[in-house]
């Protein structure tokens, strides 16, 4: 039976982890407004671009460059992991980190070669208790002030372009975690080398049309899919972030929310030994009155 | 009453300009060119430049883009952008500073810095547009 005196310390120690706790979630909740925002607003230009690359690779055929035709092999993976740089985000980054062991444990079953790149911290500190060695680079995106990840995403677009022109990797996959709604968000893996517009993007039936380019179909292919690579990335960026201030702000909501139902569980306990203690004293003076 | 074309102009940051308008005039890499309502199947690469947009004779907007691609579909004219503003509203004095800054960040960063070409791009642009302003 714990003391008096314990149970205030308790009571005060919760109630200034609520005070924290609470804090956190307002500031994942103005800081989700914004990912939100920026991960809504890059949408219509992936969508658009993707309707093109598939309007273009229609059209192309098998003889396509080959960041869409791919190198003919599919012996080395990429697997490229997408997590959060903090934690206390609930399950956001495990969620992630098991679909891409998932893959990854999919991958070797097959006895392909797995190489994996991570994009924030967490992910990197989950992956490489069992895949230290198949790790090849990492991205950090903790000094990236503001949510402006353009550069970023760029600067790893234009790394993965050649290491794929080197043949370091047949097959590149992308991992993180979709932003459905502030409730949901869906671990997902899309492939982005090669190229393959996604089955959803909308076409346009040009039966009869004859399209015109300028300059040559193979040189706007050739622009357009690194370019398609940075925004599919980009925009994976852009999701994540926005699901990891929804998840972290869901968990500190959940977090603040115990915390008041622990201190009202203690505050009754409290209250129950100091009116234990308080009969206690009264029987001890009725009964030693009556003694005399 | 002529066909309305219907335009969308987007940028990775955002969409800038989604409706119906009569005309586009758009600044392709191989000669500036326009687009009506019910053009044929088109798509080209855009070079630096300025997209106009026209309601009957008079521009009624104008927007400066950098790099990007312009298709053609029957259903009208997309314009994927690198980078896109809207051209009235901004002022001289805020490009040169914003390139002075361009200019010290590509100075703080190392010679095989990835990002190096990203902002030198995005240098190029700025300086573009300021001469775009002048005229």
């Amino acid at each position: 039976m714990p003391s008096l005196k314990d149970l205030k310390n308790r009571i005060a120690s919760v109630k200034s982890t609520r005070k924290i706790t609470k804090a956190m979630q307002m500031v994942a909740a103005a800081k989700l407004k914004r990912a939100q925002d920026a991960a809504t607003a890059a949408r219509p230009y992936a969508s658009r671009m993707a309707s093109v690359l598939a309007n273009l690779s229609a059209s192309a055929g098998a003889g396509g460059p080959k960041l869409l035709a791919g190198t003919g092999q599919d012996e080395t993976h990429l697997v490229i992991v997408i997590t959060a740089e903090r934690g206390l985000a609930g399950g956001f980054n495990s969620y992630v980190v098991k679909l891409a062991k998932q893959k990854i444990g999919e991958l070797r079953a097959e006895g392909k070669t797995v190489k994996i790149l991570t994009v924030g911290k967490k992910g990197r500190e989950q992956l490489s208790r069992d895949y230290g060695d198949m790790f090849i680079s990492h991205v950090d995106l903790g000094d990236v002030k503001g949510g402006n990840y353009t550069e970023s995403a760029i600067g790893l677009g234009q790394s993965l372009t050649a290491m794929f022109d080197e043949g370091e990797f047949d097959v590149a996959t992308l991992i993180y975690s979709q932003f459905k709604n502030v409730l949901t968000q869906v671990p997902t893996a899309q492939q982005i080398i090669p190229a393959s517009a996604p089955a959803d993007a909308e076409t346009v039936d040009l039966t009869g049309a004859i399209y015109r380019y300028e300059p040559s179909e193979t040189e706007i292919l050739e622009t357009l899919l690194p370019r398609y690579i940075n925004t599919q990335i980009l925009s994976a960026i852009l999701e994540s972030a926005a699901g990891e201030q929804a998840s972290r702000m869901t968990a500190m909501d959940n977090a603040t929310r115990n915390a008041g139902d622990m201190i009202d569980s203690l505050s009754l306990q409290y209250n129950r030994a100091r009116q234990a203690q308080i009969t206690k004293e009264l029987i001890e003076i009725i009964s030693g009155a009556e003694a005399l | 009453m002529a066909d309305k074309l219907h335009f969308s102009l987007v940028s990775p940051a955002r969409e800038l300009f989604s409706g119906e308008v009569d005309h586009v005039i758009a600044p392709g890499t191989e000669g500036e060119f326009g687009v009506l309502a019910n053009h044929a199947p088109f798509m080209t690469t855009l070079k630096n430049g300025i997209v106009r947009v026209l309601e009957g004779d008079s521009v009624t907007m104008r927007i400066f883009v950098r790099g990007g691609f312009a298709d053609v579909t029957p259903d009208g004219l997309t314009i994927l952008a690198e980078e896109a503003r809207d051209l009235d509203g901004i002022k001289t004095e805020e490009i040169t500073s914003e390139l002075e800054a361009t200019l010290l960040k590509m100075q703080a960063l190392d010679k095989d810095d990835t990002s190096r070409a990203t902002l030198q791009a995005h240098y190029d642009y700025l300086e573009s547009l300021r001469a775009a302003l002048a005229h």
